[in-house]
């Protein structure tokens, strides 16, 4: 899950930033750490050699100096988040070959459900794109607040019930990655890992047609499986409506029940409470 | 009878919140015995609880936060232990146990150790450095700190009695709507939060108004030391800030309460508005715990250094700069949220701008050393590790304010790394040096200097060692809260956090042990002039630990570093052989207000919290009929005679003429 080796532009490029803001920086910040440490070094009080200046507070010039470094590295950087934030929104489209890939993103309590509405797929906790092609999510949540992050593509971002984000990556290197919630949503967030497999384009007809299985996804399938659980099997669904996601995102399907505690100390207090 | 209360709200089946919660309570008891059997209890009543001077409610407030630093950092190696064991397992403590667990540390690691440390230097020392007897509302003031503790003190049932919130320690709707979360957790953060959260908007009127309105003759604002300047920034942010905190909080009680939807997922409500409001809230925060810090950085600097504060005129200029920016910036918290390109680069670049006068403050901290005479006390040592470690963190706040950046590192353990570099490295040093720098005139006598080196050393290289490998574990892909994980590359990062978590261990290990051995010293480490480390300002100009009245005559204030001209142009009117003009001084009477109000507002708190609904009209009933009776009270002041102001003021004389004459330096 190593940011600084990105499988596809958006993380390159969100990488490129990093490193060169970073580059940007150190420039001032290491020569005042140096000079922190020199200042503080020369003119201990045991240095004879060190010119005393007691009453020396202030001068115009250096004045300048120290109100001008910090603001032209900003300038700089400035110019660099302004284009950045512009070039690599997570709503703008990204090029590629092929035809885009719609992937509706659904975070429920502990897993991801992965949409592919123009295949009439959908799958848990294992995402599966083809290489090259621009990949087009659109994300939204069953209930409390998560994160979509598959950090080697590169940005994150939310998903929030009866909302819709969006979200555009390309994956350029056939091979596994991982993804997983950048967002706290509950005890089982840390089982919010998912796969993700980038194949080739030639092949991703044939994972669909192996992926269609008899378990139909439907409105009370997916309640059933926006139920809080941990999933570690990776079930798949052919997928009957494709308006689906739609519903769940405009709240049709009412928000899921979950998540709730799950020891079971704490469930008997609970029920206790409810005894009032 | 007792609302939601019972006997199986007490976790008897989870071993270490009860021996904790039991060892604290022991603990507690066992002090409060010897306090009754050695008969200590009316000099802790009368001197102590009802105390409105603002030398003892700043000392309350800083052991206030040292204990609760002892209960945040608990949780702190905790979590460290868990993560370096949780790879492929459990580890030992369950999701519902370590939830709780990150959301109490950065609860009371920000509110009930980081605020109580820096309003409790404020209290102690502004008002001395501005040369006046208190500060504006000295009752009020005890108010604020007790209701600050009752914040602290329901925090801390929550351990044995029901449990805390396991949301974080900003509970993001709606995983914090009752839907989600149905338990006691987040009541006991957000009736915690909403009464100490009063405590700290009082104690913000009271020092702006203060600053802004009982300074000495002479005592302009451009003469103001620099820590006043950022007291004053900080308050009024405080002022600003909090009101919204204690809205949003409420906003979410209704919603928990009383069925409203501002944030549910239904019927309308909406948890982007909650983000929205809360860190409209908590970006000011940041700076309200920081500029304090940048203050007490400014006085250490300059009187170690030997020189006057380099640029002060920028330095005031920055600080206000700061105080009005960190408004504009808050949305930086969400850039991963899906606003648009424009609203993220706007933010973006708002944030860095702020990074240009804290830019400069460390410029002007820089050439203050410059030409001085620098002496390594332990505060100025706290204060180089600032600087340098302080830098990193603004680089790497300034990285996420880059948005794209932003995109790989949000919620990441490097933003881990990142506030805990900026707060450990600049608020928690910033307050050892305060604490340091400040205890002589506090006690009268000054910390042992080598233990204090060696908590120094554990504290720096710990808070290294802790933290670097969180930066590199956040360039893996780690997201902050994990309970387990089955990454092995994150591993060998974690096992070495929790190295540095031990070394931070040592050194609050060595700072216990500093005071305890400054305590049995106290004698041989007595500070009888006032002014052990040749200071600048005005409170190294009177005794220490200073008179109830802190002056025997106001001093008068001719220039910037007000004491520093009067001692080096020889104008020493305390060792003139004309006796002052003496005269009888009145001062506020003791009052039990405060300790009663949190009284009442511990017991409406913690009704609330469990639906006990009698106890909380009685908690009110109580609380209002305090008011009245502090309303209708008929003397408010004492007198103390001319002859005992002289007496007082004679003795320090002795003492500093007797110093003067022996260091030959008249």
């Amino acid at each position: 899950m190593n940011i600084l080796d990105p499988q596809g532009p958006i993380g390159a490029a969100d990488k490129t930033i990093l490193i060169d803001s970073i580059a940007i920086m150190l420039a001032i910040v290491l020569p005042t750490i140096v000079a922190i440490f020199a200042f503080a070094f020369w003119f201990r009080q045991s240095n004879p050699r060190a010119h005393y200046r007691p009453d020396w507070a202030h001068s115009g010039r250096i004045e300048l100096v120290v109100w001008s470094i910090p603001a032209l590295t900003v300038i700089l950087l400035g110019g660099v988040a302004w284009i950045g934030a512009h070039l690599l929104d997570p709503a703008a489209p990204v090029e590629g070959t092929g035809s885009p890939v719609r992937i509706q993103v659904v975070s429920l309590d502990w897993k991801w459900l992965f949409i592919y509405p123009d295949q009439r797929v959908a799958t848990v906790n294992t995402l599966t794109v083809p290489v090259g092609a621009p990949l087009q999510f659109e994300l939204t949540s069953a209930s409390v607040m998560n994160a979509f992050y598959v950090p080697q593509l590169g940005s994150m971002i939310y998903t929030m019930n009866g909302m819709v984000t969006r979200l555009n990556l390309r994956a350029d290197q056939e091979g596994d990655l991982q993804g997983l919630s950048a967002h706290f949503s509950g005890d089982g967030f840390p089982d919010m890992l998912f796969d993700v497999h980038v194949i080739s384009p030639l092949a991703f007809p044939d994972w669909v047609k192996t992926t269609r299985s008899d378990q139909v996804l439907n409105a009370e399938s997916y309640q059933e499986l926006a139920r809080q659980s941990v999933e570690k099997s990776r079930p798949t669904f052919r997928l009957d409506d494709p308006g689906l996601f739609g519903a769940i995102a405009t709240q049709k399907i009412p928000p899921a029940p979950g998540p709730k505690i799950t020891s079971e100390g704490a469930q008997s207090y609970l029920g206790a409470s409810d005894v009032r | 009878m007792f609302g939601k209360l019972s006997w199986s709200a007490i976790p008897f089946d989870q071993p270490i919140p009860l021996v904790a919660g039991a060892v604290v309570l022991v603990a507690i008891l066992a002090v409060l015995a010897w306090v009754v059997i050695k008969g200590h209890l009316p000099y802790l009543w009368s001197e102590w609880i009802t105390s409105v001077d603002h030398k003892r409610i700043g000392v309350m407030y800083t052991l206030l936060a040292l204990v609760m630093l002892l209960r945040g950092f608990s949780d702190a190696i905790m979590m460290r232990g868990q993560q370096a064991v949780a790879y492929h397992s459990q580890g030992y403590l369950p999701p519902e146990h370590y939830n709780q667990i990150f959301s109490a540390h950065g609860t009371i690691m920000i509110f009930f150790v980081a605020m109580p440390f820096v309003i409790g230097l404020m209290n102690l020392v502004v008002p001395l450095q501005l040369g006046v007897r208190d500060v504006a509302f000295p009752t009020l003031n005890s108010v604020g700190f007790w209701l600050t503790a009752t914040g602290a003190l329901l925090v801390n049932i929550s351990l044995v009695v029901g449990e805390f919130a396991r949301t974080g320690w900003l509970p993001y709707p709606p995983l914090s709507e009752l839907t989600y979360s149905p338990g006691v957790g987040v009541d006991y953060y957000l009736w915690s939060l909403e009464i100490s959260g009063i405590g700290t908007l009082v104690a913000g009127i009271n020092l702006v108004t203060t600053v802004l309105k009982l300074r000495t003759r002479g005592m302009t604002y451009m003469r103001m030391p620099m820590f006043c300047w950022t007291t004053l920034a900080s308050n009024l942010l405080i002022v600003a800030a909090f009101p919204i905190l204690t809205a949003t909080l409420a906003m979410l009680i209704l919603d928990r309460y009383f069925g409203f939807h501002f944030f549910t997922n239904e019927a309308g409500g909406n948890v982007m508005m909650f983000m929205n409001l809360i860190w409209a809230w908590g970006h000011p925060e940041v700076y309200i715990l920081v500029l304090p810090a940048f203050g007490i950085f400014s006085e250490v600097v300059a009187t170690f250094s030997g020189k006057p504060l380099f640029g002060y005129r920028s330095m005031v200029l920055a600080t206000m700069a700061i105080c009005v920016i960190s408004f504009m910036v808050w949305l930086h918290h969400f850039f991963t949220m899906g606003a648009g390109p424009n609203v993220n680069a706007i933010f973006g670049i708002a944030s860095m701008v702020i990074a240009v006068p804290t830019g400069v403050k460390i410029y002007n901290w820089l050439f203050t050393m410059y030409g001085g005479r620098i002496r390594f006390t332990t505060p100025m040592l706290w204060s180089i590790g600032f600087m340098v470690t302080f830098i990193l963190g603004g680089l790497t706040g300034v990285l996420v304010a880059v948005p794209p950046a932003d995109f790989l590192l949000h919620n990441s353990l490097f933003l881990v790394a990142h506030f805990h570099n900026v707060i450990i490295g600049g608020v928690l040093f910033g307050a050892f040096a305060g604490y340091t720098y400040w205890f002589p005139k506090a006690f009268g006598f000054r910390l042992q200097e080598g233990l204090g080196k060696a908590a120094f050393w554990f504290w720096l290289i710990g808070f290294y060692v802790a933290f670097m490998p969180l930066y590199a574990v956040g360039f893996l892909g780690m997201t902050r809260r994990m309970q387990h994980y089955d990454v092995a590359e994150w591993r060998p990062w974690l096992l070495v956090a929790g190295g540095g978590a031990v070394l931070i261990l040592i050194g609050i290990i060595f700072q216990i042990a500093q005071l305890v051995v400054s305590i049995r010293h106290r004698e041989e480490l007595r500070d009888r002039t006032g002014d052990p480390w040749d200071g600048r300002s005005l409170e190294w100009a009177t005794a220490s630990p200073p008179p109830v009245f802190n002056f025997a005559i106001p001093p008068d204030v001719r220039g910037e570093g007000a004491y520093w001209e009067q001692k080096s142009r020889a104008e020493r009117p305390y060792l003139a052989t004309a006796e002052p003009d003496y005269q009888d001084i009145e001062m506020p009477r003791n009052s039990p207000t405060g300790f009663v109000c949190a009284f009442f507002a511990t017991v409406t708190g913690f009704a609330l919290i469990w639906h006990i609904w009698w106890m909380v009209a009685a908690g009110l009933i109580g609380a209002f009929a305090t008011f009245v009776v502090f309303a209708w009270r008929d003397h408010d002041e004492y007198v103390i005679p001319a002859e005992e102001v002289a007496r007082i003021d004679r003795a320090n004389l002795a003492e500093r003429r007797a110093l003067a004459g022996l260091a030959g330096r008249a």
